[in-house]
């Protein structure tokens, strides 16, 4: 590839990117989230998925999960960046850590009569999914697992008459007895 | 409760806290705009004595105004400014300080908070839009949150990595009456705790890849400013100890001395050839308080590749954000310069660096910096030379503005005292010279101010002549007149064929009437040789001057770093003629 001619080009960097979940504490006052959307839209860094709420209220620490990725140099950043924020306490790599458990929840909206219903019942309960709604001609399907298993679960579904999907995006916590 | 409950002085309406806590931060200038929105904060200023306020004639001068200040004591800028249009002019200073890491506390009045969200008269989402442009920023919805909110502002400004903060109070938490408390530690958010200390141990690793370095470069930036006097002192000393080349960003000039025998000049860009080749040779890199920037790097795979690099920053964002570096040191710089010289002193002794010298010498002699001279016309660098020579003796602080003339004083302007040298660099903000020198000016009345502008760029904030002179700020605008924007138009001529799309200044105002329209004075010189005269008259003068100092039009500003080229690819001013600009250039368009 010709490269543009200026001493002041950035050249593409070829290193791979790889996807990392950060779980990042949060003082819980106004405007907080749109600091860190605005962060990852402002400096153009990904983000895949992004879940917040309350989790300590006496303490009004709010828990963000983000799963982000980039290359390891700007995953770096991307932790820099967010730390140097006033209102965050703590910004952890779950994926470094190595010792993350990482869940989503999907509902999924079914349409489909005969054979399609059974089988996806069957499939439903392979995945240990639940029905929580039902009518003569549809379901939705309420199943948590970790990323990969709910694409598979929705990519099973599609054939068999899939209307919706809801998702909470990820969130994650540590094994064993420490907190963090 | 009974009427004879003696009053509490803390209780005061939220226009007064404002007031009470600039006092109690030692702030003793604000720069500011008047506005519905904040006009209970200004009936408080009308009624003490404590804080002065000076007026500005347009919001964004109010925050270069504070940003002059602020970078020629050490101290935050302060700036005050009204709801919706002073809000949103104040945005570009904000971006500036930002870049720039200069701390300012600004003050915007917003609408009453009922009205918030109702697209209410002179309303705009304040926090929202500065909220990229700030460290960090607030509004505040109730009285009692104020004091707390005020205090941490100040904290947030000028610790870490300092910048510019908003605080946003609407108008009913002005008129409201609460509780006012001065500054305790419980002000500030737990989660905020910059780290000053260096870690022991990669001080220690740093320490011995600086004693063992035959090929060593010391490569200083802002961040020495921003720490303070001491950092610059030791920065000297390390220097002296080590006998290591120094080199410092466009930010860092005057951390070292310009007159110092270690001193390699500016790097970068258009910095000089022993600088960016020293860079690119060596093998020890110690880089102090600055952030390897665009500017500096080049491409960043060319880049300095053979050295191992040891880095100080206070902002671990900094640190491996263009390039990785072997040895990162999180703290103050002036910190960790104490115990890099201590820890230096006590186990290593001065490396042999002779032979390195004397290859720097070869560099040197390359002369990089040379122009021809001319009889017949002032050439820019020549008068920045001048300039220079007329204010030995004084004690001077130069502003800048952006472009061409902006590269000449930081080339040939020689600063010996840190705070000294006032410059638009991560923005590039056109109109930041002249009300910087403005607020320069009130921090130091006696001391002799001068902007060393362009013909384009003073005309963008050219108004706060007026402020200058309803102040008696007697700041010498020294513009530098090619009658172009002069770099843009060196662009065009180096990378767009030269089609010198709309770079020319076309109806310049005449200078001197314009100065003397303002109330201050014109002066305007074309030769050479009436020059040193001219600006002798200029420095005697004790008004605001606008000096016109006519200068070669096409003249551009070497040594540049040519396209897709490193550092040791540099195109010299003497050996730049056609056909090697012409090869150096060839078919390129850059990209920034
Ligand atoms: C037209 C134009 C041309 C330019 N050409 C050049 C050029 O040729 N050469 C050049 O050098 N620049 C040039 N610049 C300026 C350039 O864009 C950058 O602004 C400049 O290089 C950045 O300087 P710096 O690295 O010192 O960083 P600064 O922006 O000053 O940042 C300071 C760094 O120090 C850190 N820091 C702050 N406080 C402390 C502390 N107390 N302790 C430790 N660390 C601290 C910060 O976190 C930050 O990383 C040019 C600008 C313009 C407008
Ligand atoms: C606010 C703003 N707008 C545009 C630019 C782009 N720009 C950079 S330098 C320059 C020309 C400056 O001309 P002048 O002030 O006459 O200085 P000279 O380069 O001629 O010394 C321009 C337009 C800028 N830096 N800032």
């Amino acid at each position: 590839m010709e490269q543009p001619a200026s001493a002041y080009f950035m050249e593409e960097r070829h290193d791979p990117n790889e996807t990392h979940t950060l779980t990042v504490l949060v003082a819980n006052e106004p405007g907080v989230l749109a600091r860190v959307i605005g962060l990852f839209s402002g400096r153009g860094y990904n983000i895949e998925s992004l879940t917040v709420s309350e989790t300590e209220s006496h303490k009004h620490v709010s828990r963000i999960t983000i799963v982000t990725t980039g290359t390891p140099m700007v995953i770096t950043q991307i932790k820099h960046q967010l730390d140097r924020m006033i209102p965050v306490h703590r910004v952890v790599d779950m994926t470094l850590t190595g010792r993350s458990i990482e869940r989503e929840l999907a509902m999924v909206k079914l349409r489909g009569t005969g054979e399609h219903r059974v089988e996806a019942l069957r499939l439903a309960e392979a995945f240990r999914a639940r029905v929580i709604d039902a009518t003569i001609e549809s379901f939705v399907f309420e199943i948590t697992g970790n990323t990969g298993k709910i694409n598979q679960f929705i990519d099973l579904m599609r054939p068999l008459g899939l209307v919706e999907i809801s998702r909470t995006g990820v969130a994650a916590i540590s094994r064993g007895p420490e907190g963090m | 409760m009974s009427d004879s409950k003696p009053h509490d002085p803390n209780q005061m309406t939220g226009a007064a806290m404002i007031v009470r806590a600039l006092a109690d931060h030692g702030v003793k200038h604000i720069f500011g705009y008047p506005g519905g929105a904040v006009l209970p904060i200004y009936d408080e200023i009308y009624q003490q004595s404590e804080v002065e306020h000076i007026l500005v004639r347009h919001e964004q001068g109010a925050g270069h105004a504070a940003e002059g200040y602020a970078r020629s004591t050490g101290l935050p800028g302060v700036v005050l400014v009204t709801s919706g249009p002073g809000a949103t002019n104040m945005v570009t200073p904000l971006a500036d300080a930002l870049m720039d890491s200069i701390p300012l506390v600004c003050i915007t009045g917003q609408v009453p908070t009922h009205l918030i969200g109702n697209d209410a008269f002179q309303e705009c989402d304040t926090v929202g839009i500065t909220r990229p442009c700030t460290k960090h920023n607030w509004l505040v919805r109730d009285v009692n949150d104020l004091a707390k909110v005020l205090h941490e502002a100040f904290y947030v400004a000028t610790t870490g990595r300092p910048g510019p903060v908003v605080v946003d109070v609407p108008k009913d938490v002005q008129f409201a009456t609460g509780t006012y408390h001065p500054p305790r530690k419980s002000d500030v958010h737990i989660s905020y705790a910059p780290r000053v200390k260096g870690d022991a141990n990669a001080i220690r690793k740093a320490v011995s890849l600086l004693a063992g370095a035959r090929k060593p470069i010391i490569y200083s930036g802002g961040g020495v400013i921003n720490s303070g006097l001491a950092a610059s002192k030791l920065l000297r000393e390390l220097v002296e100890v080590t006998g290591f080349p120094i080199t410092s960003t466009l930010m860092g000039l005057g951390a070292y001395p310009a007159s110092g025998p270690n001193w390699l000049g500016m790097l970068g860009m258009h910095g000089t050839y022993e600088a960016n080749m020293a860079m690119h040779d060596c093998d020890v890199m110690l880089c102090v308080g600055a952030r390897f920037d665009d500017r500096i790097t080049g491409r960043t795979d060319a880049f300095s590749p053979n050295s191992k690099k040891i880095h100080i920053d206070i902002d671990p964002s900094s640190i491996n954000k263009n390039i990785r570096v072997d040895i990162p040191i999180i703290g103050d710089c002036g910190n960790v310069l104490g115990d890099i010289l201590q820890v230096f002193k006590s186990e290593a002794k001065k490396p042999d660096t002779k032979d390195w010298w004397k290859t720097i010498a070869t560099w040197r002699a390359r002369n990089s910096l040379a122009y021809k001279k001319n009889d017949d016309v002032i050439l820019p660098q020549y008068a920045i030379q001048r300039l220079f020579e007329a204010t030995r003796g004084h004690d001077t602080y130069i502003t800048t503005e952006v472009g061409q003339h902006q590269m000449w004083a930081a080339q040939f302007f020689g600063f010996e005292e840190p705070h000294r040298w006032m410059t638009s660099g991560g923005l590039g903000t056109m109109g930041y010279g002249l009300p910087a020198a403005l607020g320069v000016q009130v921090a130091h009345p006696d001391s002799l101010v001068i902007d060393i502008g362009g013909d384009a760029s003073v005309q963008m904030t050219m108004q706060e002549m007026s402020a200058a002179v309803q102040h008696e700020l007697p700041i010498k605008i020294f513009i530098l007149n090619n009658q172009y924007m002069g770099m843009v138009r060196q662009w065009q001529q180096l990378l767009h064929g030269n089609r010198l799309s709309h770079s020319y200044s076309e109806a310049l105002p005449d200078f001197v009437k314009l100065a003397e329209a303002y109330g201050g004075v014109g002066f305007q010189c074309s030769k050479p040789g009436d020059l040193d005269g001219a600006l002798q008259e200029m420095i005697k003068v004790k008004k605001p001057v606008l000096f016109d100092c006519r200068v070669a039009a096409l003249e551009n500003c070497f040594p540049m770093i040519p396209s897709g080229k490193a550092h040791n690819e540099m195109l010299l001013p003497l050996e730049a003629n056609d056909e090697a600009t012409a090869a150096a250039f060839a078919g390129g368009k850059a990209l920034v």
